[in-house]
């Protein structure tokens, strides 16, 4: 049974449509790209699968066993606040907050999480370290860590790589192929690299105000849409 | 010192001020943690002009001034967070307009009626001696109120703060927690009009944070530093006020100010020290 059905969905924006013909299953352990160009609806989309969004038409529905808030989210980069006066620890801390239930603090429970996330993603060393010191790429993997401590079903990623150099974006990718792999976690994200995509995803959603394609990151590349826009820019 | 506030002390109104005000400002610098920190710190300014609109026109209708000014203000306040998430409306400039407009409303409505008093003088810069019994023990009510908030849903008012669309992802409701803020806020601008003026009250809200900031790296360090800031800063404003006999709100805005520039010395110290 899929994780998530999205069906004929479309989302406006002050009555004016940003992307429409949604139609795709997400199945468990899928590695999911979404692609197009900008304005093209891939954050919109993250908006109405994030339940931060309710479609104009058309439905999304999560299976039995994943409800909206369990998914973990990292946003793009322009959301976050990065001169923010907090520890690495408390960062990640934040995103056990769904499985504190009423109680008004953290429990062991919840610091064992954090933890083990900030193990998984390489920031032991730098949990006391305030998050405005670290550099790009010490922060998205702190976001990643803070994501997977929400959930270990499905994580949502809004361009994780956007602005980070070299090193950082392969390292990012690296550790988003662990978690994938190695967890089971479900990887939905926007990407503009439709190259990097192409390579480290299972499937590929392709947006252009509408779904171009959805399919194995394999037919994208064998598909005229997905010749066209791989082809248009050199490697 | 000690003995010039023990001088203070023996003056039953200066107690209450000192009181009221101390919890005023500790509200204030609690709740400015989170205004600041979501780039809301002009919400506080603007509130505090709408409230002088709401006082001037209270006073002119011989309604009871705090009965107004709090609505008034918490209506404001939805309308400031409402423009500031609007991608439409430009929500600086909508707080400017705002801000402008009913300080305007406030002033003409006071020249047509009782004339520019002492009454508008310490509406625009604040008083001690304005405080009323009733002012005292509202600022008591909304300080458990505000501290209730910031120990009971700490955590969750950190992820509001941090970051709002994961927040909301996960479950929170974040637009109660920015209702919350609203009303506390209106509240404690209303009541810190009377001690700190129209002109002056925003200036505890955005000032111990920003102190805390420049050395605190962590959210608990920060906030807790803050409330410090924010005590200290009020006590040593209010002796200055007493002992040269000038208006407190100037008076603990200088010491604020006096205490920003230490906490940034301390802070671009430890800074450099790290890097080397």
């Amino acid at each position: 049974m899929p994780l998530i059905t999205v069906q004929n969905a479309s989302f406006r924006y002050d009555g004016k449509e940003v992307v429409r013909d949604l139609h795709f299953q997400v199945e468990r352990g899928n590695y999911i790209c979404v692609v197009g160009e900008n304005g093209s609806g891939k954050s919109t989309l993250v908006k109405g699968l994030l339940g931060l969004k309710t479609p104009f038409s058309g439905s999304i529905a999560f299976s039995e066993g994943l409800r909206a808030r369990e998914i973990g989210y990292l946003p793009q980069q322009k959301d976050v606040q990065r001169d923010f006066p907090a520890s690495v620890m408390e960062v990640v801390l934040s995103g056990t907050l769904n499985s504190l239930g009423a109680r008004p603090f953290y429990t062991r429970k919840q610091r064992e999480t954090a933890q083990a996330h900030l193990t998984c993603v390489g920031l032991d060393s730098l949990k006391n370290a305030s998050f405005r010191d670290l550099s790009g790429g010490q922060q998205q993997r702190a976001l990643l860590a803070r994501a997977l401590a929400a959930t270990q079903k499905l994580i949502i990623l809004d361009e994780p790589i956007a602005g980070l150099d070299p090193l950082a974006t392969s390292e990012m990718y690296r550790l988003i192929q662990h978690v994938n792999r190695d967890h089971g976690v479900t990887i939905i994200m926007v990407s503009h690299d439709p190259h990097a995509a192409a390579h480290e995803a299972s499937h590929i959603l392709h947006l252009e105000n509408k779904q171009l394609f959805f399919g194995t990151a394999a037919e994208y590349r064998k598909n005229e849409i997905g010749k066209r826009f791989l082809g248009g820019e050199a490697r | 010192m000690i003995g010039i506030l023990s001088e203070m002390l023996s003056y039953p109104f200066l107690v209450r001020a000192l009181g009221a005000g101390l919890l005023v400002a500790l509200c204030a610098s609690l709740l400015g943690v989170s205004l600041v920190l979501k780039r809301f710190s002009m919400i506080g300014d603007g509130l505090s002009h709408v409230g002088f609109g709401a006082l001037a026109i209270a006073a002119a209708a011989n309604i009871a001034p705090l009965y107004l000014a709090i609505p008034v203000c918490i209506a404001a306040s939805f309308l400031l967070l409402r423009m500031s998430e609007s991608t439409r409306i430009k929500g600086d400039a909508a707080i400017a307009i705002l801000s402008a407009g009913s300080l305007a409303i406030g002033v003409m409505v006071v020249s047509m009626t009782t004339g520019m008093n002492t009454d508008v003088y310490n509406y625009m810069f604040g008083s001690i001696l304005s405080l009323s019994r009733e002012d005292a023990i509202l600022s008591a009510v909304l300080c458990g109120a505000v501290l209730v908030l910031f120990v009971l849903f700490y955590p969750r008012l950190f992820a509001v703060t941090f970051d709002e669309s994961f927040a909301r992802a996960t479950g929170i409701p974040t637009r109660a927690y920015n209702a919350a803020l609203a009303t506390l806020s209106s509240v404690t601008v209303v009541l810190g009009m009377r001690l700190m003026g129209a002109l002056l009250i925003s200036s505890l809200v955005i000032f111990p944070v920003l102190t805390a900031m420049r050395v605190g790296k962590r959210y608990i360090t920060v906030t807790i530093l803050s409330a410090v800031v924010a005590v200290v800063g009020f006590i040593l404003g209010m002796i200055i006020s007493y002992v040269y006999e000038a208006p407190s709100g100037a008076s603990i805005v200088c010491v604020n100010i006096a205490l920003f520039l230490i906490f940034a010395t301390v802070g671009g110290i430890l800074n450099a020290r790290k890097k080397n």
